[in-house]
């Protein structure tokens, strides 16, 4: 009995010398990232901005129109109502109060002088329960909240500059390890290809208007471990060939070790594909587009490793006597 | 290869056993767990998993307590004692008040400067960092930062204290409240209703009964709204007659009809309401609740014993929630909800489910997967996959760590990643078996040359989770946990226990080609 091949037994595509169309393919996916980025900006979730969303089910599928038109009436700002997942699942979104920051700011005040009772209390704790109060008349105290998030301006900022330290501190902590258990130049390329999948992860979520959240920024990181461990697999099987073939020309060489782990790339990416699709289509609605962000990552990592990875550490200068083997390490013949 | 040490065998098998035995009590039956749990020793496998408030419904409150009160609260009292030293030592002062987290006096004579910071100095336990101006007159005494962070931790430790009880007081389970950052407090419990948390929280419950004054404002009098009838107002005397850490207990009860709330007073309590009410029958007085007038009923006579009942527009509800409030004791200062992130048990429980039949689906798409890529070591691949789906499970359990949605999908990638070993084992003997090596050598080779790989593989992802785990928060960190648990296990399975299995094949069999 043979197994199932994914790809054939030995395969000799030449991806060093489709660098070029990679390259371009790269750099018009990095540019558009960027470019959507910067112009559309990304939609930043509560987590990061401050603000309160109510998911709540209905005991019918309510009239849209009319439920908006209701609430919006409360003076509250333009509060968003979305169908989740199915039409009696609703997502009702409340914008950060007008002055939230500056109540806030004159409840400090305040304070200073009289009692906390006499100071208003957050204007954002007052809107969510105007809302709540408004909703269980309408629908005669048989709706169902399932969900309530709010997070207040100030918890907003520590958790996007939270977000930012895991960020900063997970690619310092990938880097290291490089470091430490490759020559520099495998480091420079495989941390080429990581900022490579981060950025396009990122580009997605400005094209999309997906919300970027807490676990976007977890999704990412997990895109950057995935990244990295891809490109590593490879760059293990270029350091043994190095060694190992001492006349052959490097691309020659760099395509030789990119083909060998070709069947492993793609099996390891399919059976984590598997996975995360399952949890796609019936993990439900809370984590779908956490999920979603992680599909798009494993592909594009799987992409930059055998695409971007390898070349990139061809022009990096590399030289056999760089990859001299250790005492340690055990010589092929 | 053929030969692995039997103490090596053993120490697999004994951690495969464990890891079913510690899994299974999440699922088996309620009935069957409810007896591992009552005749087992707690070292045994009794523990379930820890559900996360994203699965099992529940609220996740952060309070920002604002300390500020309570600074504004013992600048005023400093105010009052240097007031009084110095009238006792008779010392003039034209001007004296409070300044943030301190007090500021002017004297009327230069000389009497050393006096008043002796005062200061000893009335504060040397906690007050004093300043003189350059007239010489004008003294601050202001908080050193070790008074600060006393105020402070008293402040927090206490509300954490009062929280404590008044959520108690509610029945629920397990609530967890832990002090977060320097004034904060995180208030999670499962199953709650977060809005009958914030009723009960959002308020200081600070009680007093005062005397209604006659004159209208002036230094002394105080004059506060009522609380059922708006646009009313009544000045009452500033000190309180009863405070509310002078009540014994309270309940709600009836009173011709009426939803009241009764309460027996302390000793001390109970003597200074029988000399005051004896010396104003006639006169009103108001009970207070967080500067609002609950009532003000007249003294019809001398009120001894030390029981009472507190009138007001109750309802059946609210007369219960004041009971409880001042059954738990006044907030020293007041908080506000600056994070909420609270789930219904109805989205709980379709969580759970959503992520159960998911997980269920996608290690089936796997097992199946592998078998049709390598055959019989896609089988012995699935084996190992399955006892690191135990383990992970074993080992949340075991430590008692929180599985949250996230957490789920967390399991779900590991599952498909765990495979990766053994896939850059497989592919690798493939590899030697065309390159003409016998099955007995190229399997050694695909695992010995695969190693290094797999090891540089896992720890960059190990690395991710670590640093998520320590900076992310909540179902962020449920992910990272349950990534890393996953990294550890799938190690071990994907290595071990498919040598195991690899090996014993070999042995018995002794192939001549190797059906992958």
């Amino acid at each position: 009995m043979r197994g199932l091949r994914l790809v054939p037994e030995e395969t000799k595509v030449n991806f060093i010398d489709k660098r070029v169309l990679a390259f371009i393919v790269s750099f018009i996916i990095l540019s558009g990232s960027i470019i959507t980025t910067v112009k559309d900006g990304l939609n930043f979730g509560i987590d990061f901005t401050g603000g309160t969303v109510i998911e709540v089910r209905t005991p019918e599928v309510p009239d849209l129109g009319a439920l908006r038109q209701e609430l919006n009436g409360l003076g509250l700002g333009a509060i968003s109502i979305q169908e989740f997942g199915q039409p009696d699942d609703l997502l009702i979104r409340l914008p950060e109060q007008v002055g939230d920051a500056e109540s806030a700011k004159e409840r400090d005040s305040c304070l200073e002088h009289s009692k906390a009772e006499f100071c208003p209390a957050s204007a954002q704790q007052v809107a969510i329960e105007k809302v709540r109060v408004t909703l269980d008349a309408k629908f005669e105290g048989q709706i169902d909240y399932r969900r309530t998030e709010f997070v207040g301006p100030q918890v907003g900022k520590e958790l996007k500059r939270q977000g930012m330290y895991a960020v900063f501190f997970s690619l310092l902590g990938i880097l290291a390890y490089v470091w430490f258990r490759f020559e520099w130049q495998f480091g420079v390329a495989a941390i080429v290809a990581l900022a490579h999948d981060a950025i396009a992860t990122v580009g997605l979520f400005a094209l999309t208007q997906l919300e970027f959240n807490l676990s976007t920024v977890a999704a990412i990181l997990m895109i950057a471990g995935y990244s990295i461990n891809d490109t590593v697999v490879v760059f293990d099987r270029l350091r043994e060939n190095l060694r190992k073939y001492k006349k052959m020309p490097l691309p020659e060489l760099f395509n030789l070790s990119v083909n060998q782990m070709l069947a492993r790339t793609l099996m390891t990416s399919v059976t984590t594909l598997l996975a995360l699709v399952a949890l796609y289509v019936f993990g439900g609605e809370v984590i779908r587009d956490f999920v979603y962000a992680l599909i798009f990552g494993i592909i594009i990592g799987t992409y930059s490793s055998v695409f971007i990875a390898s070349p990139v550490l061809l022009y990096m200068n590399i030289r056999r006597s760089d990859v001299a083997p250790k005492e340690s390490e055990p010589q092929e013949a | 290869m053929v030969n692995i040490a039997p103490w090596k065998i053993v120490l697999v098998l004994i951690v495969c056993v464990l890891g079913f035995a510690y899994s299974a009590p999440n699922v088996a039956g309620d009935g069957a767990r409810g007896w591992l749990q009552e005749n087992l020793p707690s070292w045994m496998p009794t523990k379930t998993v820890n559900l996360g408030l994203d699965l099992r419904g529940g609220a996740h409150l952060l309070y920002e307590v604002e300390v500020g009160v309570v600074f504004k609260e013992r600048a005023d009292m400093m105010v009052q004692d240097l007031r009084k030293s110095l009238r006792e030592e008779k010392i003039g002062y034209t001007r004296i008040g409070a300044i943030p987290k301190g007090v500021r006096v002017t004297l009327r004579d230069k000389e009497d400067g050393e006096k008043a910071r002796k005062i200061l100095r000893t009335s504060n336990n040397n906690n007050l960092e004093i300043l003189t101006g350059q007239d010489g007159k004008t003294i601050e005494g202001k908080m050193n930062e070790i008074a600060e962070k006393d105020v402070l931790d008293q402040t927090i430790s206490q509300s954490i204290e009062i929280v404590r009880r008044r959520v108690d007081e509610l029945g629920t389970t397990e609530p967890s409240i832990q002090r977060q950052g320097e004034n904060r407090i995180l208030l999670q419990v499962p199953g709650a209703n977060a809005e009958d948390l914030k009723a009960i929280i959002g308020k200081t419950a600070k009680l007093g009964f005062h005397l209604v004054s006659n004159t209208q404002g002036g230094v002394s009098g105080l004059t506060l709204p009522m609380l059922d009838e708006p646009g009313r107002v009544i000045t009452i005397e500033r000190r309180a007659i009863i405070t509310g850490d002078m009540l014994e207990t309270a309940s709600p009860s009836f009173q011709q009809g009426e939803a009241v709330v009764s309460f027996r007073l302390n000793g001390v309590g109970g003597r200074r309401f029988c000399d005051v009410t004896r010396n104003n029958v006639g006169k009103p007085f108001a009970i207070v609740l967080d500067n609002e007038i609950i009532s003000a009923p007249n003294i019809r006579e001398q009120i001894c014993g030390g029981q009472g009942v507190i009138s007001g527009s109750f309802t059946v509800q609210s007369a219960n929630e004041l009971a409880l409030l001042l059954r738990a004791g006044a907030l020293p200062a007041p908080m506000e909800v600056v994070e909420e992130r609270s789930v219904g048990p109805s989205l709980g429980a379709d969580s759970v489910e959503a992520g159960k039949k998911a997980s269920l689906i996608g290690l089936a798409f796997i097992l199946v997967f592998m078998l049709l890529a390598y055959g019989l070591f896609g089988f012995m691949a699935d084996v190992a996959l399955v006892v690191n789906v135990a383990l992970i499970f074993a080992i949340l359990s075991g430590l008692q760590a929180t599985l949250t949605l996230p957490g789920i999908a967390g399991i779900v990638l590991t599952v498909g990643m765990a495979v990766d070993a053994n896939v850059l084992i497989f592919e690798r003997i493939r590899e030697e078996l065309r390159a003409g090596r016998s099955p007995i050598s190229a399997i050694d080779a695909g695992y010995s040359r695969a190693m290094a790989t797999i090891i540089d593989s896992n720890l960059t992802t190990l690395i991710a989770a670590i640093i998520l785990f320590s900076f992310g928060t909540g179902p962020v960190k449920g992910f990272a946990v349950t990534l890393g648990i996953g990294i550890m296990t799938s190690f071990f399975t994907a290595i071990m226990v498919t040598r195991l299995l690899v090996v014993a094949w070999l042995r018995k069999t002794k192939p001549s080609v190797v059906p992958i």
